[in-house]
């Protein structure tokens, strides 16, 4: 509410619309004050803080094992993806750290945000007040996903630069070694790191989705989060299940580590594609559903 | 958004109608019929009151008019507009308040409002601000203005509910049970509102089960048992169907029951000191003669007007109670 926002849409009026009075622009207001609303949530905080807390504990558990000189965990294998490098680079820790949240602790955080975005404004009553506003249930819909997808990149972000930072603190930084054995600039490397942390996010759309979907099927903001954390449970484990073979290409999460191909070179892309593109069927999908559900939905809560 | 939208709310012509329903009709997937056949007719510039039981239709039918739940047959008109599909230009004119306020309780009030002002995209971030304190203050509410929602008392928290609906000039207000929960200090400054709000023009659509309520601040009511319209009219009308009772006052009750009996007087019912009936075919002067005749101390003689609560009893036959 700054006052820089407040009287930026008065210079960008085009001449027509200034004579309506009504600026297309004004159409996302709600999307701010979604954003806001999202983010001034103690529950949302809780949850980056959550997030914001794995990368140090695994850094310190990394820093304690190998305070003696020996090289964490037992060589490959062992652990999540790149542990073992990052006594020699701390920038390994955001891939570690992003390894280890990727299969639960963000996709959780993803699936209580998604699933609590219309429910939970159903079993408050805010729901009415919003569509008599008139918020129009496609706008709010689309400002709903739009914001989870903000939460999705925040919460990777939080991870990344929390892993970063204790990386930095714990071991040395510099130049670093890829998976294929090359050398790359810790510049270079840093931007990997960024793009890495740009997939990851982009690897949760499916999971946003699916809870907006969920969403709209309940006026308890606690059932919608239980079913969608559950849904996310229960993939994971048929995704390990093998004699499910046959679907596992199909399930959200089936190619979720892939964006360790980014730290091949030279990049190693044909899992990286499908992933985003499962991701985006999942979005389109669910996206679909939760719009014809939402928009045909009696209100009575 | 064809209509401009005036910083004044267009001011409604006498004879239209600000709501119209025809045949409108709401059966819930369990069978249940919410609404039947359901026409109703609000008049511009009315303070419309809209009486029922708990039960009786009235949620289900406002919640139709505002766009939230799909008739399952029939139709709705709000500000000459059919209703759902016209919703993003009807909604920004009309102001509503529906089965209690709801709120975000980590939000102080004020930036409640801020945000149920940005859902509206005809809404003007520029005035936002002002618009928002201007409500505040005119409810009452500009000192806790600050404090989290999930603090209010259930009278603040009415008080909101009511600031949203006037965040904008609006053509229609639409208030559930806007008196819910106020003290008889807070209950008496909303209706002063309603007044003031009514002879600015704006047409009050005003749903209450407190019939004395619609008494004092409506013009016109309609009546809603199990899903049907009973009647609808100015309220005069509506009261002045139903006759008036005969009441009289006085120690010897037994007596004064006889002799009321003996001159063709109805239902005689004695209370304490009091005989009511209703009234025979005939001069009243003759009943009250009879009685003094009679050696009844008559203390005190004359008719009740009836209320509104006769007139619902008349039309419906029943009490005001939960329909089953």
């Amino acid at each position: 509410m700054s006052r820089a926002e407040a009287a930026s849409p008065e210079e960008t009026v085009p001449r027509a619309e200034a004579v309506r009075g009504v600026s297309p622009l004004w159409t996302f207001g709600l999307l701010r004050s979604e954003l806001l609303t999202t983010f001034r949530r103690w529950r949302t905080l809780a949850l980056l803080a959550v997030l914001a807390a794995v990368p140090i504990l695994v850094g310190i558990a990394v820093k304690i094992e190998t305070g003696d000189g020996s090289s964490a965990g037992p060589g490959e294998g062992g652990g999540p993806a790149f542990i073992s490098q990052i006594t020699n680079n701390g920038l390994f820790l955001v891939f570690t750290a992003l390894a280890a949240t990727l299969p639960f602790f963000l996709p959780m955080s993803i699936g209580v945000v998604a699933g609590d975005a219309i429910a939970g404004e159903a079993n408050a009553g805010t729901l009415r007040y919003l569509l008599v506003a008139p918020a129009g249930r496609t706008r709010l819909l689309l400002t709903k996903y739009a914001t989870v997808m903000v939460f999705c990149l925040v919460a990777t972000l939080v991870v990344a630069v929390s892993a970063l930072t204790v990386g930095a603190i714990l071991f040395p930084l510099g130049d670093l070694t890829t998976i294929s054995g090359t050398r790359i600039s810790f510049a270079d490397g840093l931007g990997r790191a960024l793009l890495i942390a740009l997939v990851v996010a982009a690897s949760l759309m499916g999971v946003a989705a699916l809870g907006l979907f969920v969403s709209t099927l309940t006026n308890s903001g606690i059932a919608a989060m239980a079913t969608t954390v559950g849904l996310l449970i229960t993939v994971q484990i048929l995704d390990q299940i093998p004699q499910l073979h046959a679907l596992q290409p199909y399930f959200f999460s089936h190619y979720w580590l892939s964006f360790a191909d980014l730290m091949r070179d030279p990049v190693y892309w044909d899992d990286l594609t499908k992933n985003l593109g499962l991701q985006a069927l999942y979005a389109a999908v669910f996206g679909s559903a939760a719009w014809a559900r939402f928009t045909a939905k009696d209100i009575t809560a | 958004m064809d209509e401009p939208s005036a910083p004044e709310p267009k001011r409604d012509a006498p004879g239209d109608s600000v709501i119209a329903t025809q045949a409108l009709t709401k059966r819930y997937r369990g069978g249940q019929l919410a609404v039947d056949g359901l026409d109703l007719t609000v008049p511009a510039g009315s303070v419309f009151g809209f009486l029922g039981p708990n039960g009786s239709g009235k949620t289900t039918t406002i919640r139709m008019l505002m766009g939230l739940i799909e008739p399952t047959s029939g139709s709705a008109r709000v500000l000459g507009r059919p209703m759902p599909r016209a919703a993003r230009t009807v909604l920004p004119q009309v102001g509503a308040l529906i089965e209690g306020p709801a709120l975000y309780g980590f939000l102080s009030g004020r930036d409640n409002l801020l945000r149920y002002d940005a859902a509206d995209p005809t809404a003007d971030p520029r005035t936002r601000r002002t618009r928002v304190a201007a409500a505040l203050d005119r409810v009452g509410l500009t000192a806790a203005a600050g404090k989290k929602a999930r603090a209010y008392s259930l009278g603040m928290k009415q008080r909101l509910g009511l600031a949203a609906a006037l965040l904008q000039p609006r053509r229609l207000l639409v208030l559930d049970e806007p008196t819910n929960g106020l003290d008889p200090q807070g209950m008496r400054e909303i209706r002063s509102l309603i007044r003031e709000l009514a002879s600015d023009g704006t047409t009050v659509f005003l749903s209450s089960h407190l019939l004395d309520e619609i008494e004092q601040v409506c013009t016109h009511a309609a009546v809603m048992a199990r899903g049907r319209l009973i009647t609808q009219g100015a309220v005069a009308d509506l009261a002045a169907g139903a006759r008036g009772r005969l009441v009289v006052t006085t120690p010897d009750t037994g007596e004064a029951a006889r002799v009321l009996k003996e001159q063709g007087a109805g239902d005689v019912v004695t209370a304490e000191d009091r005989v009511t009936a209703e009234p025979p075919d005939m001069d009243l002067a003759e009943v009250n003669a009879a009685l003094v005749k009679a050696g009844v101390r008559v203390r005190g003689f004359g008719v009740e007007r009836a209320s509104l609560e006769d007139a619902f009893v008349a039309l419906t036959g029943e009490g005001f109670d939960v329909a089953g």
